[in-house]
């Protein structure tokens, strides 16, 4: 069996703020080969946020252990993680705090290129411009976006330039973190599917997180299901819908009626 | 309602600029030399606002006292700002025991009264416009390493450092590209008031005769030297008082204005 893309071992992260410990993560193992597509579901705290900031390295496990390609990413500097920077990029939540409000959204964009840790990793001859053109036609911006600032676009747009942004290193993986909570549900579904498309399209590993079921079950292939700080279910996404295992999945499952017809998820 | 304060702000600073500024080419009378024969004469014709008890002309005082009251303005701010917002943003970056050691060295420079230090300063250099401008620089550096930290703690915890670090940008380019344009707007209202702290304070250190020293004309000296003649020519004393009132009060109306100008919870508000 060959390497799988990313793995993860015992995963433990604990936070500690005026002396009392609060583990965010409690042991998580967890396996995606490349091109898969997982989606984290969970109730708010239930850690999902925090594993994916380990898997990404803008964190350190406080016990465990995170493989990338093979390589222990839990146990490098920063200095030695250009390869994963250049791979793996995210997009988070709120594209009204995602993205730095005093710079033109054509420097927002090429900033994954000019970093010099990324810089290495990528072919010599990239060309900012030229990137920064294809990364906005990608994802239905007009040219004349780069000059202008993040506040003269609306939420939907502006979570374009930050996957803009997510591809111009052109990834091999793309973390969402809530990438559609924040939207709203008008402009939703025009953002998973281009999501869906360039996922597809560029052959990327794709990780999700939501506490959104609908968003998970449109997305990926295979799910993991957690609570408390550990993944309490996992498999393919299809198996979980028809027959959850765990008591928990199934509440979760069952509240998405519930959840959506008091509109909750909108607050 | 907003815009009348950074209005008027805008307009008591203009009027102490441009006396520096006319200062500089021209005066109605010699501000320095002294006349024997016209000492303490009321306001009027020729001398606008009279005459001090050196018999020169007040109004001319004034204007050049404008220029040192914008230049030591200026150096000391400058100096503060210079060593105190990179600290205030190490601290706030970095974090951990080097954010406690420039917080705690920053509390006692602020619990050090400028005053002591100006009288430290001057009796070890000699009273003049630099040591004043050291001392009052010196102890502004906290405050401006406080807003300039407080600044960085809210713009590192944002979502686009977070994308930032993610794309492996460097903490020197998080430095410069993001957490520096952001937390210019508050630095540039702690300038403005720090502007006013340091007009007030020179005007109190010279009136101790531990800032700028006779003859050079500034707004504290020229009230060290009316203070003698307060029974015989109170207005000596007004025309140099007024003066500071106007710039402490400019500088003090556009920090408060910028403030609220540049806040951005009333400016995304559509």
């Amino acid at each position: 069996m060959t390497e799988p893309l990313y793995r993860a071992e015992a995963l433990t992260r604990t936070f500690t703020t005026s002396g009392r410990v609060v583990p965010a993560l409690a042991g998580v193992d967890l396996e995606l080969a490349r091109g898969g597509r997982l989606g984290i579901v969970g109730e708010s705290g239930s850690g999902k946020s925090t594993l994916v900031r380990l898997l990404a390295g803008l964190d350190r496990p406080t016990g465990g252990k995170v493989w990338f390609e093979g390589r222990e990413i839990s146990a490098l500097p920063e200095r030695e993680l250009g390869f994963l920077r250049a791979s793996v990029q995210l997009v988070f939540q709120d594209p009204r705090s995602s993205l730095n409000p005093r710079m033109r959204v054509g420097q927002i964009i090429t900033e994954p290129l000019r970093s010099r840790l990324v810089r290495r990793q990528l072919p010599a001859d990239v060309d900012h411009q030229q990137r920064l053109a294809e990364v906005l036609a990608a994802v239905d911006l007009p040219p004349d976006a780069a000059d202008r600032y993040p506040h003269e676009f609306s939420g939907g747009q502006r979570q374009r330039i930050a996957i803009a942004r997510a591809l111009a290193p052109k990834p091999d993986v793309l973390i969402a973190d809530e990438p559609v909570s924040a939207l709203d549900v008008s402009v939703r579904a025009q953002v998973l599917n281009l999501l869906t498309d360039l996922v597809t399209s560029a052959g990327l590993t794709l990780i999700v997180v939501s506490h959104d079921l609908m968003v998970v079950r449109h997305l990926c292939d295979q799910l993991a299901v957690m609570r408390a700080g550990r993944i309490v279910e996992a498999g393919p996404t299809a198996s979980i819908y028809a027959d959850p295992q765990q008591d928990y999945t199934q509440a979760l499952l069952a509240a998405v009626p519930r959840i959506r017809s008091t509109g909750r998820d909108q607050s | 309602m907003k815009r009348a304060q950074l209005v008027t702000g805008l307009i008591l600073v203009g009027a102490v600029i441009v006396a520096a500024l006319i200062s500089l080419v021209w005066t109605p009378y010699d501000p320095i030399q002294v006349v024997p024969g016209q000492r303490l004469l009321g306001p009027g014709w020729p001398h606008l606002l009279g005459t001090d008890g050196f018999g020169i002309d007040i109004f001319s005082r004034l204007l050049v006292g404008a220029r040192t009251t914008l230049i030591v303005g200026i150096i000391s701010v400058g100096i503060a700002a210079v060593i105190g917002v990179p600290l205030g943003m190490l601290a706030g970056q970095v974090g951990g025991w080097l954010d406690q050691l420039v917080m705690r060295v920053s509390d006692v420079v602020y619990a050090f009264p400028a005053l002591l230090l100006a009288i430290l300063l001057a009796s070890v250099f000699g009273a003049s416009t630099l040591t004043a401008m050291v001392a009052i620089g010196v102890a502004s550096i906290p405050a401006f390493a406080r807003v300039a930290r407080a600044g960085t703690l809210q713009v590192v915890a944002s979502d686009f450092v977070l994308a930032a670090r993610g794309a492996g940008t460097s903490r020197w380019g998080i430095a410069v590209r993001h957490v520096g344009p952001n937390i210019a707007p508050v630095v540039g209202v702690q300038a403005s008031v720090g502007f006013a702290t340091a007009i007030l304070a020179e005007a109190a250190l010279s009136y101790l005769g531990l800032g700028t020293p006779r003859p050079t004309p500034t707004w504290g000296n020229m009230l060290r030297d009316a203070q003698q003649y307060l029974f015989v020519a109170p207005l000596q004393a007004v025309w140099p008082g007024l003066a500071i009132a106007v710039a402490v009060l400019g500088f003090n109306l556009l920090g408060d204005g910028l403030r609220d100008y540049l806040d951005p919870r009333l400016r995304e508000v559509p």
